[in-house]
């Protein structure tokens, strides 16, 4: 196979996805749309990108699938405990200050963050105060979130991780049991508001405190990196918080200078005054 | 096996892998010509002080990748615990937390593939002991872009599963014991 012939079929690929459906994966890393485009690929048998180009093209049924390779992320509940322990212990004592509270999950994916934010400020009595805002671009995902429905083998390693969060009741009081899946309860979802909104494309979103945005820039080139963490700065009350995923951090943007580092280890950031 | 042009060398393993790594990395210059990509299954709670423990055996620098740092020349990145490790084509580096591949995460196979990408027939891949067949494709696809394709002897590796695996669909790579790696890795050229 030719390289540069295949990175131009994805270019040509992306661009179709843009300009026929509004999708833009145009500013996403390289070599990260490239292993997933290879393996929707393989999955509907297309022998070379063109193949798949045309597809997309002329037949509506492939887009599903190609989506749900390029933007379905699997996560947990409470992942990185010690990340949700810094939210519960640093954060929520400078947001027990206002009298209401808006939290943004960006790219909640299938709802475990969301659902883990919910029962950690259940548990810090801050439940009530707070609107929630899931949003992702993944109708698929959303729908998933708004279930909040998990399989019954993931509940051990969520309660494990909800424990050393600094947890202070039963995972189990938040869900029932039933053929093999764990529903959790509807009143968590009582105050998210779930929403497609695309950090690609989308504007800012309201007056946050806390954004919570997890291992999603880490699919983003450095470019839309900067434009993401923009829209977040702008989104942000002032001295807001915004939570990264583990591996993420402001180091190698333009918009670092927004941010002042609240706990470097947990990549938690905070809005500067001015 | 090819010495010179070369512009990158990733190396992956699993259990037992660690000595080997230690011995080839340790004799290399500080100012080695290279970057070394290091794709290791460990435990996350050990993964994350690889870098350190090698750091203190090596002149090469030795720091856990992060996502979108620059690659320079003389280091060796080790792809942190949970996540996956790629090179971009850009000269940066990035990670993923796709799905663990063979129940791993990092996997060799996502770095490897990447790197072939980045690097066509100026990479040498290194497959290092490990109990899993992850590496086998990754392998394959920098044979297939040209690279130099490199197997720890399964005879004597600590666990020969992943270097069977690697020598069964890559027809062109060469067998080494950890002494010859080492040797080969120090006589590389940019």
């Amino acid at each position: 196979m030719n390289d540069e012939v295949e990175d131009l079929e994805i270019r040509l690929l992306l661009e179709a996805l843009y300009g026929r459906y509004h999708y833009d994966f145009r500013g996403y890393a390289p070599a990260s749309i490239k292993r997933r485009l290879r393996q929707v690929r393989e999955k509907l048998g297309f022998p070379s990108f063109s193949a798949m180009l045309e597809g997309l093209l002329h037949d509506t049924t492939v887009l599903p699938h190609v989506l749900s390779y390029l933007t379905v992320q699997v996560s947990e509940m409470f992942r990185d405990p010690s990340y949700f322990r810094a939210i519960r212990e640093k954060v929520i004592p400078h947001l027990r200050t206002y009298p209401s509270l808006k939290v943004w999950v960006a790219g909640c994916s299938t709802g475990e963050e969301v659902h883990s934010l919910a029962i950690l400020f259940r548990e810090e009595g801050l439940e009530q105060r707070t609107m929630f805002y899931a949003t992702d671009i993944s109708q698929d995902a959303l729908k998933a979130a708004s279930s909040g429905i998990y399989g019954l083998d993931r509940i051990k390693l969520f309660t494990q991780n909800h424990q050393r969060s600094g947890g202070k009741s039963s995972l189990s009081d938040y869900y029932v049991a039933a053929y093999g899946k764990a529903s959790f309860d509807k009143t968590l979802r009582e105050r998210v508001v779930f929403s497609d909104h695309s950090l690609v494309t989308d504007a800012v979103f309201g007056e946050m405190h806390l954004i919570s945005c997890r291992n999603v820039l880490i699919y983003f080139d450095r470019t839309l990196q900067d434009r993401t963490l923009k829209l977040f700065g702008d989104s942000l009350v002032r001295r807001g918080f915004l939570g990264l995923g583990a591996k993420e951090s402001l180091r190698f943007s333009n918009q670092a200078g927004s941010f002042l580092d609240f706990d470097n280890e947990e990549r938690i950031y905070q809005k500067r005054e001015t | 096996m090819k010495r010179s042009a070369m512009k990158a060398v990733v190396i992956g393993g699993s259990a037992g892998a660690l000595q080997t790594l230690s011995l080839i990395l340790r004799d290399l210059p500080a100012s080695y010509g290279l970057p070394i990509f290091i794709t290791v299954h460990l435990p996350p709670e050990r993964g994350s002080v690889l870098a350190e423990v090698l750091q203190s055996k090596c002149q090469i620098r030795v720091r856990e990748a992060q996502d979108k740092e620059p690659i320079s020349v003389g280091t060796a990145y080790i792809a942190p615990p949970d996540y996956h490790l790629l090179v971009e084509k850009g000269g940066t580096l990035a990670l993923s937390s796709d799905e663990p591949v063979f129940y791993s995460r990092p996997a060799i196979d996502v770095l490897f593939e990447s790197a072939a990408d980045a690097y066509g027939s100026s990479v040498v891949g290194i497959v290092l002991s490990g109990a899993s067949i992850d590496g086998a494709r990754g392998l394959k696809s920098i044979e297939n872009a040209g690279g130099v394709t490199i197997v720890e002897d399964p005879g004597t590796a600590y666990a020969s599963t992943m270097p069977a695996a690697a020598l069964d669909v890559c027809t062109e790579a060469e067998t080494c014991s950890p002494d010859q790696l080492a040797a080969y890795l120090k006589s590389l050229r940019a």
